[in-house]
Protein backbone atom coordinates (compact mmCIF):
# COMPACT_ATOMS: atom_id res chain seq x y z
CA UNK A 1 0.00 0.00 0.00
CA UNK A 2 1.50 3.41 -0.85
CA UNK A 3 1.87 6.21 2.15
CA UNK A 4 1.50 9.33 1.31
CA UNK A 5 4.45 11.56 2.93
CA UNK A 6 3.12 14.69 4.68
CA UNK A 7 4.60 17.57 2.72
CA UNK A 8 3.76 20.88 4.65
CA UNK A 9 3.06 24.41 3.47
CA UNK A 10 5.20 26.72 4.79
CA UNK A 11 4.77 30.47 3.71
CA UNK A 12 7.80 32.60 4.93
CA UNK A 13 7.79 36.44 5.42
CA UNK A 14 11.64 37.87 4.35
CA UNK A 15 13.64 40.99 4.44
CA UNK A 16 14.37 41.75 1.64
CA UNK A 17 17.31 43.21 3.09
CA UNK A 18 18.51 40.12 5.15
CA UNK A 19 16.58 36.58 4.87
CA UNK A 20 15.82 37.05 0.94
CA UNK A 21 19.44 38.14 -0.08
CA UNK A 22 20.36 34.84 2.26
CA UNK A 23 18.04 32.60 0.04
CA UNK A 24 19.41 34.09 -3.17
CA UNK A 25 22.93 33.47 -1.97
CA UNK A 26 21.92 30.26 -1.13
CA UNK A 27 21.12 29.10 -4.84
CA UNK A 28 23.85 31.16 -5.68
CA UNK A 29 25.74 28.46 -3.71
CA UNK A 30 23.93 25.51 -4.77
CA UNK A 31 22.72 24.93 -1.30
CA UNK A 32 19.55 22.94 -0.96
CA UNK A 33 16.51 23.27 1.22
CA UNK A 34 13.16 21.90 1.39
CA UNK A 35 10.83 22.78 -1.46
CA UNK A 36 8.57 23.53 0.98
CA UNK A 37 8.27 26.83 1.40
CA UNK A 38 6.79 30.17 -0.22
CA UNK A 39 9.20 32.75 -0.02
CA UNK A 40 7.39 36.17 -0.14
CA UNK A 41 9.42 39.53 0.38
CA UNK A 42 9.03 42.31 2.09
CA UNK A 43 10.60 45.75 2.70
CA UNK A 44 11.04 44.83 6.40
CA UNK A 45 9.83 42.44 9.16
CA UNK A 46 8.86 45.24 10.67
CA UNK A 47 6.13 45.58 8.00
CA UNK A 48 4.53 42.46 8.94
CA UNK A 49 1.17 42.82 10.92
CA UNK A 50 -0.67 40.01 13.04
CA UNK A 51 -3.34 40.04 10.78
CA UNK A 52 -0.52 38.27 7.98
CA UNK A 53 -0.07 35.76 9.84
CA UNK A 54 -3.09 34.95 10.96
CA UNK A 55 -4.62 34.99 7.48
CA UNK A 56 -2.29 32.84 5.73
CA UNK A 57 -2.66 30.50 8.57
CA UNK A 58 -6.74 30.53 8.09
CA UNK A 59 -6.36 29.89 4.12
CA UNK A 60 -3.98 27.28 4.27
CA UNK A 61 -0.81 27.25 5.58
CA UNK A 62 0.86 24.76 7.82
CA UNK A 63 3.20 27.46 9.45
CA UNK A 64 4.57 30.99 9.04
CA UNK A 65 7.91 31.29 8.61
CA UNK A 66 9.24 35.33 9.29
CA UNK A 67 13.16 35.67 8.87
CA UNK A 68 14.16 39.56 9.64
CA UNK A 69 17.43 40.50 10.17
CA UNK A 70 19.42 39.69 13.10
CA UNK A 71 18.75 42.20 16.38
CA UNK A 72 21.05 45.27 15.83
CA UNK A 73 21.60 45.06 12.28
CA UNK A 74 17.69 46.21 11.10
CA UNK A 75 18.00 48.46 8.22
CA UNK A 76 15.20 49.97 9.34
CA UNK A 77 16.60 49.85 13.30
CA UNK A 78 14.31 48.26 14.97
CA UNK A 79 11.12 46.49 12.69
CA UNK A 80 12.68 43.10 13.55
CA UNK A 81 12.10 43.84 17.20
CA UNK A 82 8.47 45.11 16.08
CA UNK A 83 7.79 42.27 14.16
CA UNK A 84 9.52 39.98 17.00
CA UNK A 85 6.94 41.30 19.52
CA UNK A 86 3.89 40.78 16.76
CA UNK A 87 5.05 37.27 16.37
CA UNK A 88 5.11 36.35 19.97
CA UNK A 89 1.67 38.17 20.59
CA UNK A 90 0.32 36.24 17.82
CA UNK A 91 1.99 32.58 19.19
CA UNK A 92 -0.13 33.52 22.15
CA UNK A 93 -3.54 34.04 20.04
CA UNK A 94 -2.86 30.69 18.12
CA UNK A 95 -2.79 29.44 21.77
CA UNK A 96 -6.06 30.92 22.78
CA UNK A 97 -7.55 29.47 19.37
CA UNK A 98 -6.02 26.13 19.91
CA UNK A 99 -3.31 25.61 17.00
CA UNK A 100 -0.12 24.77 18.05
CA UNK A 101 2.35 28.01 18.15
CA UNK A 102 5.54 26.04 16.54
CA UNK A 103 3.37 26.71 13.52
CA UNK A 104 4.59 30.38 13.92
CA UNK A 105 8.44 31.26 14.22
CA UNK A 106 10.77 33.58 13.99
CA UNK A 107 14.30 33.77 13.07
CA UNK A 108 16.90 36.13 12.52
CA UNK A 109 19.00 35.46 9.70
CA UNK A 110 21.68 37.89 8.15
CA UNK A 111 22.36 38.59 4.07
CA UNK A 112 25.57 36.33 4.14
CA UNK A 113 23.94 33.37 6.25
CA UNK A 114 22.80 31.00 3.38
CA UNK A 115 23.65 28.29 5.05
CA UNK A 116 21.97 28.66 8.50
CA UNK A 117 18.87 29.80 6.51
CA UNK A 118 18.35 26.32 5.25
CA UNK A 119 18.80 24.98 8.38
CA UNK A 120 16.20 27.05 9.70
CA UNK A 121 13.96 26.22 6.84
CA UNK A 122 14.81 22.34 7.23
CA UNK A 123 14.43 22.20 11.07
CA UNK A 124 10.97 24.46 10.55
CA UNK A 125 9.89 21.63 7.74
CA UNK A 126 10.29 19.07 9.98
CA UNK A 127 8.83 20.70 13.31
CA UNK A 128 5.62 21.06 10.84
CA UNK A 129 6.03 17.47 9.50
CA UNK A 130 5.83 16.28 13.47
CA UNK A 131 3.02 18.77 14.06
CA UNK A 132 1.00 17.16 10.95
CA UNK A 133 -1.07 19.15 8.43
CA UNK A 134 -3.12 22.53 9.36
CA UNK A 135 -6.06 21.09 11.76
CA UNK A 136 -7.80 23.87 9.62
CA UNK A 137 -7.50 21.58 6.74
CA UNK A 138 -9.74 18.58 7.39
CA UNK A 139 -12.21 21.02 8.48
CA UNK A 140 -12.03 23.52 5.59
CA UNK A 141 -12.09 23.48 1.83
CA UNK A 142 -9.95 26.14 2.15
CA UNK A 143 -6.80 25.67 -0.17
CA UNK A 144 -5.70 29.08 -1.71
CA UNK A 145 -1.91 28.42 -1.33
CA UNK A 146 -2.84 25.66 -3.74
CA UNK A 147 -5.08 27.97 -5.94
CA UNK A 148 -2.05 30.46 -6.01
CA UNK A 149 0.14 27.52 -7.37
CA UNK A 150 -1.62 26.55 -9.90
CA UNK A 151 -1.72 30.61 -10.99
CA UNK A 152 1.65 31.28 -11.46
CA UNK B 1 -10.80 58.37 25.19
CA UNK B 2 -12.61 55.49 26.21
CA UNK B 3 -9.63 52.52 26.70
CA UNK B 4 -10.99 48.69 26.43
CA UNK B 5 -9.81 45.02 25.56
CA UNK B 6 -10.49 42.67 23.48
CA UNK B 7 -12.14 39.15 25.65
CA UNK B 8 -10.35 36.02 25.10
CA UNK B 9 -10.99 33.61 21.58
CA UNK B 10 -12.79 30.99 23.52
CA UNK B 11 -15.26 33.68 25.91
CA UNK B 12 -16.01 34.92 22.56
CA UNK B 13 -16.55 31.99 20.61
CA UNK B 14 -19.14 31.07 23.72
CA UNK B 15 -20.69 34.31 23.57
CA UNK B 16 -21.81 33.45 19.56
CA UNK B 17 -22.24 29.92 20.06
CA UNK B 18 -26.14 30.03 19.14
CA UNK B 19 -24.91 31.81 15.91
CA UNK B 20 -23.95 30.68 12.58
CA UNK B 21 -23.52 34.38 11.06
CA UNK B 22 -21.94 36.88 12.59
CA UNK B 23 -21.22 40.31 12.28
CA UNK B 24 -18.48 41.26 13.83
CA UNK B 25 -18.40 45.43 14.01
CA UNK B 26 -15.57 47.27 14.59
CA UNK B 27 -15.43 50.95 15.84
CA UNK B 28 -13.06 53.60 14.32
CA UNK B 29 -13.11 55.71 16.79
CA UNK B 30 -11.74 55.66 20.86
CA UNK B 31 -11.07 51.48 20.59
CA UNK B 32 -9.11 51.56 17.14
CA UNK B 33 -6.88 54.24 18.77
CA UNK B 34 -6.51 51.99 21.93
CA UNK B 35 -5.99 49.07 19.37
CA UNK B 36 -8.49 46.57 20.82
CA UNK B 37 -12.02 46.94 18.59
CA UNK B 38 -10.80 49.07 15.21
CA UNK B 39 -10.61 47.91 11.43
CA UNK B 40 -7.06 45.96 12.10
CA UNK B 41 -8.16 44.44 15.09
CA UNK B 42 -11.81 43.10 13.34
CA UNK B 43 -9.07 41.04 11.17
CA UNK B 44 -7.75 39.36 13.26
CA UNK B 45 -10.48 38.90 16.32
CA UNK B 46 -12.81 37.12 12.87
CA UNK B 47 -9.66 35.46 11.52
CA UNK B 48 -9.07 33.57 14.78
CA UNK B 49 -13.11 33.15 15.50
CA UNK B 50 -13.61 31.26 11.99
CA UNK B 51 -10.33 29.11 12.79
CA UNK B 52 -11.17 28.43 16.18
CA UNK B 53 -14.91 27.50 15.14
CA UNK B 54 -13.18 25.45 12.40
CA UNK B 55 -11.26 23.37 14.83
CA UNK B 56 -14.47 22.99 16.90
CA UNK B 57 -16.25 21.84 13.98
CA UNK B 58 -18.71 24.72 13.98
CA UNK B 59 -20.46 26.15 11.50
CA UNK B 60 -19.67 29.34 11.97
CA UNK B 61 -19.74 32.64 9.45
CA UNK B 62 -17.93 36.00 10.75
CA UNK B 63 -18.41 38.89 8.41
CA UNK B 64 -16.34 42.11 8.79
CA UNK B 65 -17.15 45.45 9.11
CA UNK B 66 -15.73 48.75 10.59
CA UNK B 67 -17.81 51.80 10.78
CA UNK B 68 -16.57 55.30 11.85
CA UNK B 69 -18.51 55.51 15.50
CA UNK B 70 -21.14 52.82 17.03
CA UNK B 71 -22.32 55.34 19.70
CA UNK B 72 -23.63 57.65 16.49
CA UNK B 73 -27.35 56.47 15.06
CA UNK B 74 -25.85 58.44 12.01
CA UNK B 75 -22.65 56.17 11.48
CA UNK B 76 -24.82 52.98 12.53
CA UNK B 77 -26.96 53.97 9.32
CA UNK B 78 -24.07 52.21 7.74
CA UNK B 79 -24.12 49.19 8.94
CA UNK B 80 -27.85 48.27 8.98
CA UNK B 81 -27.63 46.48 5.60
CA UNK B 82 -25.00 44.08 7.35
CA UNK B 83 -26.79 43.70 10.87
CA UNK B 84 -30.40 42.60 8.77
CA UNK B 85 -28.28 39.59 6.92
CA UNK B 86 -26.33 38.48 10.18
CA UNK B 87 -28.21 36.59 12.83
CA UNK B 88 -25.96 38.32 15.68
CA UNK B 89 -23.86 41.25 16.10
CA UNK B 90 -20.33 40.84 17.80
CA UNK B 91 -19.71 44.18 18.51
CA UNK B 92 -15.74 45.19 19.03
CA UNK B 93 -16.87 49.08 20.43
CA UNK B 94 -16.90 50.45 23.88
CA UNK B 95 -20.34 49.64 26.42
CA UNK B 96 -22.08 52.64 25.14
CA UNK B 97 -21.55 51.18 21.02
CA UNK B 98 -23.26 47.84 21.70
CA UNK B 99 -25.93 49.41 23.43
CA UNK B 100 -26.31 51.68 20.78
CA UNK B 101 -26.72 48.91 18.11
CA UNK B 102 -29.16 47.33 20.44
CA UNK B 103 -31.38 49.74 21.36
CA UNK B 104 -31.67 50.35 17.46
CA UNK B 105 -32.03 46.98 16.77
CA UNK B 106 -34.15 45.51 19.18
CA UNK B 107 -34.83 42.18 17.58
CA UNK B 108 -30.71 41.48 16.77
CA UNK B 109 -28.82 39.79 19.20
CA UNK B 110 -26.34 42.23 19.86
CA UNK B 111 -23.15 41.10 22.03
CA UNK B 112 -19.66 43.01 23.58
CA UNK B 113 -16.59 41.74 22.07
CA UNK B 114 -14.97 43.85 24.18
CA UNK B 115 -14.36 45.02 28.05
CA UNK B 116 -14.64 48.32 27.95
CA UNK B 117 -12.05 49.00 30.90
CA UNK B 118 -11.77 53.40 31.47
CA UNK B 119 -11.28 56.62 30.06
CA UNK B 120 -7.69 57.07 29.34
CA UNK B 121 -4.69 58.24 27.53
CA UNK B 122 -2.25 56.28 26.09
CA UNK B 123 1.08 56.75 27.98
CA UNK B 124 3.76 55.02 26.00
CA UNK B 125 3.28 53.17 22.73
CA UNK B 126 1.34 50.23 23.69
CA UNK B 127 0.33 51.58 27.31
CA UNK B 128 -2.63 52.68 28.48
CA UNK B 129 -3.60 54.25 31.98
CA UNK B 130 -6.30 55.80 33.17
CA UNK B 131 -7.25 59.53 34.35
CA UNK B 132 -10.80 59.71 34.84
CA UNK B 133 -13.13 58.59 36.16
CA UNK B 134 -15.88 60.25 35.04
CA UNK B 135 -17.46 61.18 38.46
CA UNK B 136 -19.50 64.50 37.05
CA UNK B 137 -17.66 67.15 39.20
CA UNK B 138 -14.36 67.52 38.39
CA UNK B 139 -12.12 68.68 40.74
CA UNK B 140 -9.20 69.30 38.83
CA UNK B 141 -8.82 72.49 38.93
CA UNK B 142 -7.98 72.12 42.77
CA UNK B 143 -5.81 69.81 42.48
CA UNK B 144 -3.64 70.89 39.40
CA UNK B 145 -4.92 69.07 36.87
CA UNK B 146 -4.11 65.64 38.37
CA UNK B 147 -6.98 63.64 39.75
CA UNK B 148 -6.90 62.29 43.13
CA UNK B 149 -10.19 60.26 42.96
CA UNK B 150 -8.58 58.69 39.34
CA UNK B 151 -4.98 58.07 40.20
CA UNK B 152 -5.04 57.42 44.00
CA UNK B 153 -5.61 54.28 45.26
CA UNK B 154 -7.80 55.55 47.96
CA UNK B 155 -9.29 58.50 46.22
CA UNK B 156 -8.46 60.45 49.00
CA UNK B 157 -9.73 64.51 48.32
CA UNK B 158 -7.23 65.35 51.35
CA UNK B 159 -4.12 63.40 50.85
CA UNK B 160 -1.69 62.00 51.28
CA UNK B 161 -2.64 59.07 53.44
CA UNK B 162 1.23 58.90 54.34
CA UNK B 163 1.47 55.29 53.39
CA UNK B 164 3.56 55.99 50.59
CA UNK B 165 7.30 55.54 50.14
CA UNK B 166 9.48 57.59 48.59
CA UNK B 167 6.98 58.36 45.52
CA UNK B 168 5.45 55.49 45.15
CA UNK B 169 1.97 54.14 46.65
CA UNK B 170 2.01 51.96 48.88
CA UNK B 171 -1.04 49.81 47.27
CA UNK B 172 1.48 49.41 44.27
CA UNK B 173 4.91 50.09 43.95
CA UNK B 174 4.78 50.80 40.51
CA UNK B 175 2.22 53.21 40.88
CA UNK B 176 3.43 57.10 41.83
CA UNK B 177 1.39 58.30 44.67
CA UNK B 178 -1.15 60.72 43.04
CA UNK B 179 -0.67 62.88 45.63
CA UNK B 180 3.30 63.62 45.11
CA UNK B 181 2.70 64.73 41.40
CA UNK B 182 -0.18 66.92 42.76
CA UNK B 183 2.30 68.75 45.61
CA UNK B 184 4.87 68.63 43.02
CA UNK B 185 2.24 70.22 40.34
CA UNK B 186 1.00 72.59 42.33
CA UNK B 187 4.53 73.29 43.39
CA UNK B 188 5.82 73.78 40.01
CA UNK B 189 2.90 76.09 39.33
CA UNK B 190 2.86 78.51 42.18
CA UNK B 191 -0.29 77.15 43.93
CA UNK B 192 0.89 75.15 46.71
CA UNK B 193 -1.42 77.34 48.95
CA UNK B 194 -4.79 75.16 47.28
CA UNK B 195 -3.63 72.48 49.55
CA UNK B 196 -4.15 74.42 52.84
CA UNK B 197 -7.71 74.22 52.49
CA UNK B 198 -9.69 71.43 53.54
CA UNK B 199 -11.62 70.17 51.17
CA UNK B 200 -15.39 69.21 52.12
CA UNK B 201 -16.75 65.56 51.15
CA UNK B 202 -17.30 65.52 47.53
CA UNK B 203 -21.15 65.10 46.55
CA UNK B 204 -21.33 61.89 45.34
CA UNK B 205 -24.86 62.54 43.72
CA UNK B 206 -23.42 63.29 40.27
CA UNK B 207 -22.07 59.91 39.73
CA UNK B 208 -23.18 56.71 39.43
CA UNK B 209 -25.99 57.15 42.50
CA UNK B 210 -29.51 57.36 40.57
CA UNK B 211 -28.71 54.71 37.59
CA UNK B 212 -27.49 56.48 34.37
CA UNK B 213 -26.92 60.07 33.90
CA UNK B 214 -27.89 62.13 31.62
CA UNK B 215 -27.10 66.19 30.06
CA UNK B 216 -29.67 67.52 28.01
CA UNK B 217 -28.77 70.93 26.56
CA UNK B 218 -32.08 73.01 25.51
CA UNK B 219 -30.33 75.11 23.33
CA UNK B 220 -29.36 71.85 21.03
CA UNK B 221 -32.61 70.29 20.69
CA UNK B 222 -35.18 70.24 17.97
Amino acid sequence: MKTEVFEPKILAFCCHYCAYSSADLAGVMRIQYPPNVRIIRTPCTGRLETEYFMKALENGADGVLVAGCLEGGCHFVEGNLCAKRRVNYTRDLLEEIGIEKERLRMVNISAAMARPLADVITDMVETIRKLGPSPLKSKTNLTNLTKLETRS
Amino acid sequence: MIVAQRKNIPELLDIVEKHRKVLLLGCGTCVTVCLAGGQREVGIIASALRMAAKLKGRPLEVEELTIERQCDNVFLEQAAEAIKRNDAVLSVGCGAGVQAIAERYSNKPVYAGLNTAFIGILEERGVWTEKCAACGECVLHLYGGICPITRCAKHMLNGPCSGSREDRCEVSPDRPCAWQLIYKRLKDIGQLDRLKELKKPKNWRSSQSGGFRKIIREDHRV
